[in-house]
């Protein structure tokens, strides 16, 4: 059932480029996983345990609030990655992401990557490059989100 | 039973203890065919109640037939409860007015005569039980409620013609009623009518039933009256193939409130509130303050649905926005957070809300359908998915 | 001479407990644009009322409606007592549109407190978003006032911007009195030089010691929730933490069933609850 898996995770850009073995190594972390529209793949509080690779349908980084739609915060779609509290502890979700459609992607168990990378420190870091990196970029579109640009008043 | 507390009438006793009643200055509620239905309404004679009438009820369904059957209670319930009586669907709390910069409030005296219920059924008796507990069994009593509820007369009449969308038995609330002053009425009724005209065996629960008692005439109840009583209780329960799981229901909602039927019992519900205004046991309300043309204020009071979109509403608009929501919110209350504030079931297994359900929903096989798969939750990741 | 406020007429008591005392406004504050103190006096002469802070009081503005709005003032403290008022729909526009000398119909104080009393052992951090502060504030100021407290306070405040942050006279009066004080926003202006970010960052930069801390947090609630995480984070224990929840409420007295969280009446069981796995799935359970 897994032997494509390795193939699945090179195609996916978070790792991509990478060599095979790379490859092959997150992927004996992984299954090929199906989410149905509105589920959560991730829910605020409770326990990360996966890093999920987008291969097919969008999903919504949102917080819900009483008395409120869900706030969305972003929507993260094929070929990008979902899920990072999994990293550093506590290791719990601090946001949800629902899928907005029915969703295809790759789970990869934080904790068998986590020891992979512990275990191996070329490939940790290696890892820890390409999820710094994506981090770094939005982070920087968040900042500059917060500037609100086109909502400032001149006279403020 | 003690068989002093008890004694047996035909229908002139009947008339005997309305009159009593009349005489006493109680207004007198009991039912009445109106509209094509079992009805609350004023009485003065044995005259008014639907003798021959009988009711056909199912899941968003309710009929009435007429045949030449001397019985006056062969029927179940009808749509409306004693709710209404005790807990009005609207009434006035406090008018202002003002003068200059002094506003004076005012209550509105409680004039109105003490009500006598003719004919309660046992569910309704524990319905208003349960109301009981809300509005006088709290830390912040409804002194008009419970002035309303001391002076009423109830004649709960038991049930020996249940509908198909009774459940009484599983609730533990009907189709009899137990004997003495803890069940909570004044004189209780069971129709018998195994043999021509029917008879009325009476039993007292109270002080004031015994007193008004002796104004029946009647005579003394025999072994075969107990027995045939016992027949139409057996019978009744017999009849009733409706069941609630009620000792596991509070656990099992509390437990599933993820689960998928709510989404399937949320694409039939209208969110309509029929279900709300029918129960015994729905206390939801609101106030409304409104300006009179003359400058003052009113206050009022009035039922409100949890099913209403507004209900739950915060200052960024509703908690909960979908039927979904509330349908939840509805069915686990009264089924199971009803215990954790008030101490009991908030479900009589009247059926009300299974007859006047526009689509026929069912609490009883929404229940059911959640039990038989308890725990359920929708399909949330599945290996093995497609690897195009 | 103080008369018990809910005897309005010689002729007999009010009795039913949805009426509501009348009251006066005898000032009022604006405290941001949005935000409005009310300090209130009988209107049969100024008595004490007699509250714990984290309750509440059902304000009817005459006409318009009745709506829950925290105590905000200090318990015993003397003079009028105080509300403050968000606008953010018809009752609580009409109410802070209040001059002084408008009649306001008062019903309370209703619900559980903040349990200030028996702190004075603990380090007490506050944690207050936006107009969280408002229901707090009376318990800071009975905390940072109280004599022979052994534990220290600490009033963690997150704003959207400055211009947003109420109370600040009384943020300044605390620090001097002893409090630690730390003021955060989400957007700062130009003239800002405090710390800029969500209340929860500033958490880890205050030395408190977790197993003699007891929190209070108010505010939207994604914040606090994400307060609690922090909170817990840093070895505060779950039990440790009190939160005030807010839901529709009409009557404050359990009759009307709008304010139900589940098992729970926000008007009798709360709206101050202590923390814990139970009030956690409350919380999380995602209505739609």
């Amino acid at each position: 059932m897994t032997e494509n898996i390795g193939e699945l995770v090179a195609e996916h850009p978070l790792f991509s480029g990478l060599p095979v073995d790379i490859a092959e190594l997150v992927g004996g972390c992984s299954q090929n996983v199906a989410i149905a529209t509105g589920q959560l793949l991730l829910e605020e509080g409770e326990p990360a345990r996966s890093l999920f690779l987008l291969r097919r349908g969008h999903v919504a980084l949102e917080v819900h609030e009483p008395g409120r739609v869900p706030l969305v915060i972003d929507r993260i779609g094929p070929g990008q990655a979902v899920g990072w509290s999994w990293m550093f502890p506590p290791y719990r979700w601090h946001f949800d992401a629902r899928a907005l459609e029915p969703v295809g992607a790759i789970s990869v168990d934080a904790d068998c990557l986590r020891s992979k990378a512990e275990a191996d420190p070329a490939f940790g870091y290696l890892l820890m490059k390409r999820l710094a990196a994506v981090m770094l970029d939005r982070l920087q579109a968040t900042r500059i989100r917060l500037l609100d640009v086109y909502g400032r008043d001149v006279a403020h | 039973m003690d068989l002093s507390a008890s004694f047996v009438v035909d229908r002139a006793g009947l008339d005997g203890l309305l009159g009593a009643l009349e005489a006493r200055g109680y207004r007198t509620i009991g039912p009445v065919v109106r509209d094509g239905a079992v009805v609350q309404q004023q009485v003065s004679s044995t005259d008014d109640l639907p003798q021959g009438w009988h009711d056909e009820q199912a899941p968003g369904h309710y009929r009435l037939h007429h045949d030449s059957d001397p019985s006056l209670f062969g029927w179940a319930v009808g749509p409306g409860s004693p709710k209404s009586e005790f807990y009005p669907a609207r009434s006035l709390v406090w008018r202002a007015t003002s003068t200059g910069d002094v506003v004076t409030l005012e209550q509105p005296r409680e004039d109105s005569a003490p009500v006598a219920l003719i004919g309660s059924r046992p569910c309704e008796l524990a319905g208003m039980r349960v109301l009981d507990r809300v509005f006088a069994g709290g830390e912040v009593p409804d002194p008009g409620y419970r002035d309303r509820r001391e002076s009423a007369f109830v004649v709960v009449a038991e049930c020996g013609t249940p509908a198909a969308t009774c459940f009484c038995t599983s609730m533990d609330t009907g189709p009899g009623v137990a004997d003495g002053a803890e069940a909570g009425y004044d004189l209780a009724l069971t129709e018998l009518t195994s043999a021509g005209e029917p008879r009325y065996l009476v039993r007292i629960g109270s002080e004031r039933g015994a007193e008004i008692a002796e104004e029946m005439g009647g005579s003394p109840c025999q072994p075969q009256d107990l027995a045939a009583r016992n027949a139409v209780l057996e019978e009744a329960a017999r009849r009733i193939d409706r069941k609630l799981d009620a000792a596991n229901v509070r656990r099992l909602l509390a437990g599933n409130l993820g689960h998928p039927r709510w989404d399937d019992v949320a694409s039939r519900c209208l969110a309509c509130g029929n279900c709300t205004l029918v129960c015994p046991t729905c206390f939801c309300g609101g106030v409304t303050d409104t300006t009179t043309v003359d400058g003052g204020v009113e206050r009022h009071r009035q039922w409100n649905s949890c099913f209403d979109l507004a209900h739950s509403l915060v200052h960024t608009g509703p908690v909960r926005a979908t039927t979904w929501s509330r349908y939840r919110q509805w069915l686990t209350h009264k089924l199971s957070t009803w215990h954790d504030q008030f101490g009991m079931s908030g479900c009589v297994g009247c059926g009300r809300c299974i007859t006047w359900c526009p689509v026929g929903i069912d609490i009883t096989a929404e229940v059911a359908a959640i039990a038989a798969s308890d725990g359920a939750v929708p399909v949330y990741i599945e290996s093995g998915g497609d690897r195009s | 001479m103080c008369t018990d406020a809910m005897l309005l007429t010689e002729a007999e008591p009010l009795s039913n407990p949805l009426t509501p005392a009348t009251y006066r406004v005898v000032d009022r504050r604006v405290e941001t644009g949005d935000v409005v103190t009310l300090s209130l006096e009988p209107t049969s002469g100024p008595c004490p009322f007699a509250f714990k802070p984290g309750q509440f009081n059902m304000l009817t503005s005459f006409g318009v409606g009745e709506v829950a709005i925290s105590i905000s003032s200090a318990p015993g403290a003397p003079g009028p007592v105080e509300h403050t008022v968000r606008d953010v729909g018809a009752i609580t526009h009409s109410l802070c549109a209040a001059a002084v000398g408008t009649v306001i119909g008062v019903r309370g104080p209703f619900g559980t407190d903040w349990g200030v009393d028996g702190l004075d052992d603990k380090d007490v951090v506050i944690v207050a978003g936006g107009i969280g502060l408002a229901p707090l504030r009376g318990a800071i100021s009975y905390l940072v006032d109280k004599p022979g407290r052994s534990g220290r306070v600490y009033v963690l405040v997150g704003a959207r911007e400055p211009d947003q942050i109420t109370f600040p006279d009384d943020l300044k009066r605390w620090e001097r009195d002893g409090a630690i004080v730390k003021v955060t926003v989400d957007v700062p202006d130009s003239r800002w030089w405090g710390a800029i970010g969500v209340v929860t960052t500033l958490l880890p930069t205050v030395d408190f010691d977790p197993a003699r801390t007891v929190s209070l947090v108010c505010g939207p609630e994604i914040m606090m929730r994400f307060t609690v995480r922090g909170l817990v984070d840093l070895g505060v224990p779950l039990g440790a933490i009190r939160v005030s929840l807010e839901r529709n409420m009409q009557c404050g007295i359990g009759w009307c069933g709008h304010c139900q969280l589940g098992p729970l009446l926000i008007c009798r069981d709360g709206p101050v609850f202590d923390y814990s796995q139970a009030l956690e799935e409350l919380i999380s359970e995602r209505e739609r």
